[in-house]
C-alpha cells in the first residue's frame, strides 16, 4: 500500500494541467479543494478522476465522484477502490 | 474518425431525431442545426445551411462575407455535442437542461461562405459524469474538409424539474 504522501504526489502530477492558482497548488495539502482552491472547472475534474482511474487502473462511480471534491477525499477514494480491487 | 457508424448508414430513427431537434435550447439567430441524418450512442451526423443575410456577414468582413471560426465552432457543439448530448440523456426528464461549453481544440482548413451547407460528423470520445467530449468534423457540399477538432461539454440535468 502506498503511504499518503506517494499518493498526494501522484495526484499532483495528475492535476497539475488543471490548475489555475498555482499558489493554492504550490501550498496543497489534504484539504485543498480541487475547484474551490486550485480553480480547477467541473469539466476538467472529470480529466481528473478519468487520469487517476487509468493510473491506478480502477473505476470511480458516480457517487464517489460526487464526493471526490478535495485531494484527502480523492486518496480515500483511491485507496477504497484499491482495496475492493 | 468517421469510419464504421457513418458508412454504415444506420437505419436512423426520423423520430428520434425530431425529438432531439425539439429539445435543443436555441433560437433564431442562435439557432445552427438544421436536420439531423443520423445519431447512435457513438456518434451523431447533421447539416446547417448559412443563410445569406445571417446577421454576422454584415460585420465579417466588411464587404467580404465570411462566416467566422466561432460561428463554425458553435454548430460543431450545437450538432456534435449537444444534439448527441441529448440523445445519451435519453428522456431523463431533460425540461431543464443546463449545458456548457468547456473545452474546444479546432483547427479551421476551408472558408465558408453566404449560402453554404455543411456536415458534422461527431464521434463520442467519452461520457462521463456528465462531461461528453468528442471529436468532431465539418464538411462542406464538396466534401472539402473545413475545420476538424475536440469539443467538450457539460450536460447537466435540474433534477427537480
Amino acid at each position: 500500500m502506498q503511504t499518503n504522501d506517494e499518493l498526494i504526489t501522484a495526484l499532483k502530477t495528475i492535476v497539475k494541467p488543471y490548475v489555475q492558482d498555482e499558489e493554492a497548488f504550490a501550498q496543497l495539502t489534504e484539504q485543498t479543494s480541487f475547484i474551490k482552491d486550485l480553480k480547477v472547472n467541473s469539466a476538467n475534474l472529470v480529466d481528473v478522476a478519468l487520469d487517476v482511474e487509468e493510473k491506478y487502473d480502477i473505476e470511480i462511480d458516480n457517487e464517489s465522484m460526487e464526493r471526490m471534491l478535495t485531494v484527502g477525499a480523492a486518496i480515500d477514494i483511491i485507496r477504497q477502490k484499491l482495496a475492493e480491487k | 474518425m468517421g469510419e464504421s457508424i457513418f458508412n454504415k448508414r444506420v437505419d436512423t430513427n426520423v423520430q428520434t431525431c425530431d425529438h432531439i431537434l425539439q429539445k435543443l435550447p436555441y433560437r433564431k439567430p442562435f439557432l445552427f442545426v438544421d436536420t439531423l441524418v443520423s445519431v447512435t450512442e457513438n456518434g451523431v451526423e447533421g447539416r446547417y445551411t448559412f443563410a445569406a443575410d445571417s446577421f454576422f456577414y454584415e460585420g465579417h468582413f466588411v464587404g467580404n462575407p465570411v462566416t467566422p471560426g466561432v460561428i463554425l465552432t458553435e454548430v460543431m457543439a450545437q450538432i456534435g455535442v449537444v444534439c448527441l448530448g441529448i440523445f445519451l440523456l435519453s428522456d431523463s426528464s431533460i425540461n431543464d437542461l443546463k449545458i456548457a461549453m468547456t473545452s474546444t481544440q479546432i483547427d479551421f482548413y476551408q472558408p465558408v461562405f453566404p449560402g453554404e451547407t455543411v456536415t458534422v460528423r461527431s464521434v463520442k470520445e467519452y461520457y462521463r459524469f456528465q462531461k461528453l467530449k468528442c471529436n468532431v468534423e465539418m464538411r462542406n457540399s464538396r466534401e472539402e474538409l473545413v475545420c476538424r477538432g475536440s469539443i467538450a461539454g457539460m450536460m447537466n440535468v435540474k433534477s427537480d424539474a
